[in-house]
């Protein structure tokens, strides 16, 4: 950074550009704004805007009885919608004190493991296409798309899933949902160790990574990172180890953690954490093959007080009409209380904080959305770096705007 | 983002290139929610484009606002620019946003050549102070 | 030695003597109240503590609480002792109209843009905050609209129907 040549004062060459990143420029990913002072092509300042996909969540979500802010979840981390509902799922059930089935959990490791991936994927692929390497892009997005039908088979919708229930699923997985899982199973790895043979030890891509917006272990905590990120940074810090839900403490895998916290680093935690989350799926598969009879079918909590019974139960039984029309009307009140509970996300710790006074709608409901903390960091993490090192920066935090913004 | 990948492949449709500059683009395409605060730079990057220019609305919240009925959101992007399709769905499927994208391409088809300077063209922008 | 609610209870009433109100446990999170000047020394003490090393900040935010006159904000901190994997909560409650907490920043650098989401939300003051101004709303807002007299839809639209939309 001081390698300038020393110029004269008031000459035109040390006067500094303004650069606008955003929020509308394709390099954002999203929409965002980082206004950078450049000299040359080093950054020296950077001052980011964030805001501009602002819907007031927290706001409607008092206005909403809990079935009805599930599909405001969805469009948090749109990539992984599938882990934000199952966290607001295990939230209200906290708070309602359902008992969820073991079958239940792991199908919802199924689930969420499967939109880690998701994630994932697309994050590391979308750092290869900042760095020049458009191909990785399209050999990862076909098996998203494998993704994207298993969620199709089991909920209906692709992307903002709005998946499950309070208490479990909708209904049972089909056979043609396990099947299409088990071709994911058997092709993905295919597939993600050639991505990894285009990328891990690629000499350019090396180049271009390697301590690319470096942060330490003290400064990433202090900055409030959680999940890959912190990961990267050498912290071992994972929700589903720390605060297991929905089972984990079932099932084996490790946390693979970086040193320097470098771009090249996340990029590596996060295609391990791929490796990691199909040995749990497989794992999960096993533990869901191994229930028998009655046991197989069983896909949500005995709560007829939260979960919506079954449509023909509705026509035949007092009882279930009475609990689906107090459901659907939204006329069901949940206990008072507080309660904070939080799942791994694609990101980082995604944290429901959810204040109930007895009545139908929460009275208070805040996110805790990884991005929107970890993002303050960027500013920091770029300065004095290249303006071609930000986009990569930026892409490998995998910042996503819905998160962010809320 | 599925629609331009290889599994959909909005390219086989003539759309091969998507511009990182609004000023040598034809088709804007807004997607997702656009906030209050989003207003003025979509209608900054409209200005920016070159006639003639075609606007798609992809998804019920730029196209009306969707769920989120809020303060802070704008409830359809036609309240800041002219819109010429809609793609319903939150979120559209890719084939529902490629469909949107033929419907463009009838618009294209079947419209006259003066129509960008007739009066009812410009009355349209002036309508929302674009001159 | 594992670090429990008791332990964590007893070395803050032996630091603030009678002045930590409301201690709860909802759903094993052990929940006190601080009187709002001493915001700052509490989260210091539980940062410092060699036994108690709170030293990640989870999250922040506030509560409007608008029957709970001069007390209407409360001010929420969720902080997380990674080491021995414990998490804490603590309140402080703020008159609206003198909304006025010492930030966090200096010791969490997480709770920059946290406060400012604050503020933005709900007009919580947070004196020594480098940079306090809206985030996610745009600048020209004049009002903050988390507070719960503020209804959620926008009042200036004519183009929906009142009556058909059940406003």
């Amino acid at each position: 950074m001081n390698e300038h040549i020393l110029l004269p004062e008031g000459s035109i060459e040390k006067q500094t550009t303004t650069l606008n990143l955003g929020p509308t420029h394709p390099a954002t990913h999203g929409v965002f704004q980082n206004i950078l002072e450049l000299d040359g092509e080093r950054i020296l300042k950077s001052t980011s805007t964030v805001g501009y996909i602002h819907r007031a969540f927290e706001k409607i979500a008092e206005r909403r009885p809990l079935y009805q802010i599930t599909p405001l979840t969805d469009r948090l981390n749109y990539c992984s919608s599938p882990i934000n509902n199952m966290g607001w799922h295990i939230t209200c059930e906290k708070l309602l004190n359902v008992k969820i089935p073991k079958r239940v959990d792991y199908l919802r490791v199924i689930i969420m493991e499967l939109s880690r991936i998701s994630d994932h994927l697309i994050c590391n692929s979308i750092v290869g296409v900042d760095s020049g390497a458009y191909s990785g892009f399209l050999y990862l997005m076909q098996y998203r798309e494998l993704i994207y039908e298993i969620y199709e088979e089991i909920c209906g919708s692709r992307l903002t899933t709005t998946i499950g229930r309070i208490g479990g699923f909708e209904r049972n997985f089909t056979p043609a949902a396990f099947q299409k899982l088990e071709k994911f199973l058997k092709e993905y790895p295919k597939t993600l160790k050639e991505f990894e043979n285009l990328f891990t030890r690629n000499r350019i891509f090396m180049d271009r990574t390697i301590g690319c917006g470096p942060i330490s272990a003290e400064r990433a905590l202090n900055y409030g990172f959680t999940g890959p990120n912190l990961r990267a940074a050498g912290v071992d810090y994972d929700v589903r180890i720390h605060t297991p839900y929905s089972s984990y403490e079932d099932f084996d895998f490790v946390i693979p953690v970086g040193t320097t916290g470098d771009c090249y680093d996340r990029f590596l935690v996060r295609n391990e954490e791929m490796w990691q989350s199909l040995s749990i799926i497989e794992q999960a598969f096993q533990k869901v093959q191994e229930f028998k009879g009655a046991d197989a079918e069983v896909f949500h909590a005995d709560s007829p007080a939260y979960y919506l019974p079954e449509k023909k139960d509705v026509y035949t039984k007092m009882e279930a009409l009475i609990y689906h029309f107090k459901i659907v009307m939204g006329e069901t009140e949940m206990p008072a209380g507080e309660v904070y509970s939080s799942v791994e996300g694609a990101n980082g710790e995604l944290g429901f904080y959810l204040i109930s006074d007895g009545g139908r709608t929460p009275y208070r409901l805040h996110f805790r959305r990884p991005c929107f903390i970890y993002y303050q960091a960027f500013e920091e993490l770029v300065k004095g770096g290249m303006l071609s090192d930000a986009i990569i920066t930026m892409s490998s935090l995998n910042l996503i705007a819905g998160e962010m913004d809320a | 983002m599925a629609t331009a990948a290889s599994h959909y492949d909005l390219a086989r449709f003539g759309a091969e290139r998507m511009s990182f500059s609004p000023r040598q683009c034809d088709l804007l395409l807004v997607m997702g929610t656009i906030a209050k605060k989003m207003g003025p730079v979509l209608r900054q990057v409209y200005l920016q484009m070159a006639e003639p220019r075609w606007v798609v609305a992809v998804g019920a919240c730029a196209s009306s606002g969707g769920i989120f009925d809020t303060y802070s959101v704008l409830q359809g992007i036609d309240q800041v620019i002219p819109v010429d399709v809609y793609v319903p769905g939150c979120p559209p499927r890719p084939e529902a946003i490629l469909d949107g994208f033929l419907k463009v391409q009838d618009l294209v088809n079947a419209e006259g050549l003066r129509r960008r300077h007739s009066d009812q063209y410009k009355e349209l922008l002036a309508g929302y102070g674009i001159q | 030695m594992v670090l429990t609610n008791e332990t964590i209870q007893l070395k803050l009433t032996e630091k603030f003597p009678d002045q930590l109100t409301d201690w709860l446990e909802p759903y094993g999170m052990l929940t006190f109240t601080a009187p709002k000047d001493l915001n700052l020394k509490v989260l210091q003490f539980l940062y410092n503590d060699a036994e108690l090393r709170f030293q990640f900040l989870t999250d922040l935010q506030a509560v409007h609480y608008p029957d709970n006159k001069g007390a209407e904000l409360a001010v929420v901190y969720h902080l997380h002792n990674l080491v021995d994997n414990v998490r804490i909560r603590f309140k402080i409650f703020v008159d609206i109209d003198k909304a006025d907490v010492f930030s966090a920043t200096a010791l969490y650098r997480s709770a920059n843009h946290m406060e400012r989401e604050t503020y933005d939300f709900f007009g919580v003051n947070f004196i020594g905050h480098p940079n306090l101004i809206r985030i996610l709303n745009v600048e020209e807002m004049d009002y903050f609209p988390m507070r719960k007299q503020y209804p959620v839809e926008d009042q200036s639209r004519i183009d929906k129907d009142d009556e058909m939309f059940g406003r």
